[in-house]
């Protein structure tokens, strides 16, 4: 009787929330009954903050996202190797620098894995760094100002890949390339390329105080293709390790004849050994040309230096520095867990996770517990160095992330899922599907010695039939999971920009409190600030005209200039006089062929505008900021190149 | 038995509050609307009260400056510097002697308590929201707002100092 009675009242209650559930879309397969608690985990209610930033690739955009977690909320898309129009990076004369490379202005990349700078093996939230793959760069974001401030070219690289990672007092980052190529680059036939071509792994020291990135050196490898990387922490400190595939150094048809040998090798770097090598004179100063771009907050300007030499270390000339660990499968992702002990290589064409104990290593290498060379450098055995295998945890493993409770966190691309296992055991614990084909994972300080382990971020390839629909092109995402149970709960899925590879997260707490709110205008450095609104002007150099303008709610100083002519090079060096917190100006001039300027509270930037008829011509702000911004305009009169109006300004009747 | 029945029943209940909740609360918002319109009191008569006839030396207004004792003697380095500060963050709105996108500081202390001055330069955006004397201004510069320049106190004084020397 009860039994049947429960079976109705069951009955009704399922009955009950179908009818409630009327939207169209109720398909609840992965969702389940917990979805209102899945909700409430990811719901911050309007106007209070997010608990953490995630830093996320925008990948092809070649720009670096901030979201808040857990509600996926996009705070801002900061950009860094692409022209952004909305904030005129690239386009003013300020930035323009930022993106000047070895090969002119290049006004895009594909930014790949962000990494945040460590102190001790700890997020200290400085600074963030950023690779882009393309034309080989590191670049620095400030986060006081979330903007990028420095950018470094990598020579001899190509598809700098294994980067930008940091190590644990961020002395270096690094940028391994994908690619090997001639080092120095030389006219030569492509099939040649086995024994001829180099691998850069490139060591780019970090000031501790200013952050400036400078190349220290080069460790010339063989012409293997190095995938990713990460630093040795703890007990492993001091040493860093890099994935490679193609040791086969095949140049066509990669995705066969990379994958012919049955190991390929995480290499093992002795970077501080290296360090004092070159600190006691050793490497060679080898001719290079690679740009070094600088934004200095003071100035609000960038410069760009072209350099011209870099120290390149050859591995054979530092005995035991490097080493090779062979591990199946065209390794892809090499992860180290918080300890320092383990490194994780996964296999991309392996069923099975491969996991090398540093303790291990480092006896190998005493015992010199070698299985041959490759061109000169030790190839440890196997057997020797494996702490063990995590089997059959699923198909085509990527890249591995840690809890800091002794737990990691794999992403499998083929069979889309992510797989939670014990570091210690290699036992796996628990597995969940994302939806679909993952690439990166995510935990906050999840590649740090501290990690925060509350949530997991995947960052998936493929979405297909997730969102409404956008035409073929549709975006990728991210998708949310709660790791603080024994078993993962899939929480939330939100859209990304561009292709999301890795992504760093950080407590909001760490960061928050330093972010700038306004640039003090008796700080402005800028070569043609108008500081004084008395000294807002125009002048005539040839055809080239300065306008040195102000602006404040809601007006330009000046707003009526005359005497510009057809054919002069009209400069608008524009600052802002607010000192208030989120009032930045905008202004736009009809026809100029570049983007508007987005000008924060004490900022002076510059944007060119080349008339080219006679008239009126408007310009306006371009930001919404007081009730009497649509008044915030402003006329330029333009005449025939060849009048003698004598120029003019005024605001009001003045 | 009887137990189960009555929690079913209950349960049943339930379900219908919590399926029809939402169109219930709709009707009640909608009442609420209604209800707000009624309450609402005539307009009050548009006062014809200008700034100019406004002249309260007790008003401090509202803001961190409670208390400035002005000394007889104009203090000049202290001026200087105030000018110096008003020329680069203030010019644009405010010409000394006559009316620009705000009004003039000449003879503002013949108006204004000191004290009023620098919680107008300090406290912007609470000053034209609740005093009477900003809020009136406010209207009679277009609703033009006064931007916050974070000046620090000390810079607001200096500032003020300046304004006794505007001849």
């Amino acid at each position: 009787m009860k039994k049947s009675v429960l079976f109705i009242l069951s009955l009704f209650m399922a009955a009950s929330f179908f009818s409630c559930n009327n939207s169209e879309n109720s398909k609840n397969g992965d969702r389940g009954a917990l979805a209102s608690s899945a909700a409430e985990k990811v719901y911050v209610a309007p106007g209070e903050h997010d608990e953490f930033y995630a830093f996320i690739s925008g990948g092809f955009s070649g720009q670096l996202s901030v979201y808040g977690l857990p509600s996926g909320r996009l705070l801002k898309v900061i950009p860094v190797f692409s022209q952004d129009a909305e904030k005129a990076w690239g386009y003013n004369e300020e930035t323009k620098p930022m993106l000047n490379t070895s090969h002119g202005f290049v006004p895009w990349d594909d930014a790949h894995h962000p990494d945040i700078s460590q102190t001790n093996g700890k997020l200290d939230g400085r600074w963030v760094f950023i690779n882009g793959n393309n034309t080989p760069r590191i670049a620095k974001v400030d986060l006081t100002t979330f903007e990028t401030t420095e950018i470094i070219e990598v020579p001899n690289s190509a598809g700098n890949h294994s980067s930008s990672f940091v190590t644990e007092n961020t002395e270096y980052v690094v940028a391994g390339t994908r690619f090997s190529v001639p080092v120095p680059q030389r006219d030569m036939p492509i099939k040649d390329y086995k024994g001829n071509f180099k691998g850069s792994l490139t060591f780019i020291s970090v000031d501790p105080e200013e952050g400036h990135m400078d190349i220290k050196f080069q460790l010339m490898m063989p012409g293997f293709d190095y995938d990713l990387a990460h630093p040795g922490r703890g007990k492993s400190h001091g040493w860093f390790f890099f994935s490679t595939y193609n040791t086969e150094e095949a140049n066509t048809l990669m995705e066969v004849n990379a994958s012919q040998n049955d190991k390929d090798f995480i290499a093992a770097v002795n970077w501080k050994k290296i360090e004092e090598y070159v600190n006691n004179g050793g490497g060679k100063k080898m001719p290079a040309n690679y740009a070094h771009n600088v934004y200095d907050e003071d100035t609000h300007t960038a410069t760009s230096t072209m350099k011209k030499e870099v120290l390149v270390v050859d591995p054979l000339e530092v005995p035991g520095a490097v080493f090779l660990l062979p591990t199946p499968k065209s390794p892809h992702g090499c992860d180290v867990d918080p300890t320092g002990e383990y490194i994780v290589g996964n296999g991309k064409l392996s069923a099975d996770l491969t996991v090398h104990s540093y303790t291990k290593m480092i006896e190998a290498i005493e015992n010199k517990s070698f299985d041959g060379e490759a061109y000169g450098i030790p190839i440890l055995k196997f057997e020797d160095v494996l702490a063990g295998t995590v089997k059959q945890a699923g198909l085509g493993p990527l890249h591995t992330e840690f809890d800091g409770e002794g737990n990691a966190y794999t992403s499998f691309f083929i069979s889309s899922e992510v797989v939670k296992w014990n570091v210690e055991s290699r036992e796996v614990i628990d597995r969940k599907p994302c939806y679909y084909s993952v690439g990166h994972v995510m935990i906050p300080g999840g590649n740090s010695a501290d990690p925060f382990g509350k949530y997991v971020l995947a960052m998936n390839k493929i979405t297909k039939d997730r969102y409404l629909p956008t035409g073929p092109e549709v975006t990728h995402s991210a998708q949310l999971y709660d790791i603080t149970g024994e078993k993962m709960e899939l929480l939330l899925d939100f859209p990304t920009i561009g292709e999301p590879h890795y992504a760093a997260g950080i407590p909001a707490d760490i960061i928050k409190p330093n972010s700038k709110k306004i640039f003090k205008l008796d700080e402005n450095k800028h070569e043609h600030a108008t500081l004084n609104n008395g000294d807002a002007r125009v002048e005539r150099d040839g055809n080239e005209v300065h306008v040195y303008m102000t602006m404040i709610r809601s007006h330009f100083t000046p707003d009526n200039i005359e005497g510009i002519k057809v054919g002069d090079k009209v400069y608008f060096h524009v600052t802002n006089h607010e000192q208030d917190y989120d009032v930045p100006h905008g202004i736009s001039m009809i026809g100029a062929n570049t983007s508007e300027l987005l000008i924060m509270p004490g900022q002076t930037e510059t944007f060119v505008w080349e008339p080219k008829q006679p008239g009126v011509w408007p310009f306006y702000c371009t930001d919404f900021c007081s009730a009497l911004h649509q008044e915030m305009q402003g006329y330029v009169r333009v005449s025939p190149a060849n009048s003698n109006i004598d120029l003019s300004w005024s605001l009001g009747e003045d | 038995m009887k137990y189960i029945f009555k929690s079913l029943w209950v349960l049943s209940i339930m379900a219908l509050i919590s399926c029809g909740g939402k169109e219930e609360k709709k009707e009640s918002d909608e009442l609420q609307l209604g209800n707000y319109s009624k309450k609402e009191e005539p307009a009050k008569p548009a006062t014809s009260t200008s700034s100019e006839s406004m002249i309260d030396m007790d008003n401090k207004g509202i803001g961190p400056i409670k208390n400035v004792e002005l000394n007889p003697e104009i203090d000049q380095a202290m001026a200087q510097k105030g000018e110096a500060l008003f020329n680069s963050k203030c010019l644009a709105c405010h010409k000394p002697t006559k009316k620009f996108i705000g009004p003039a500081p000449k003879g503002v202390l013949d108006r204004r308590s000191p004290e009023w001055v620098m919680n107008m330069m300090l406290n912007p955006e609470e000053m034209v929201m609740k005093d009477p004397i900003a809020k009136q201004l406010l209207v009679e510069h277009n609703g033009s707002p006064m931007a916050n320049q974070n000046l620090t106190e000390e810079e607001a004084r200096q500032i003020l100092e300046y304004f006794r020397t505007i001849e």
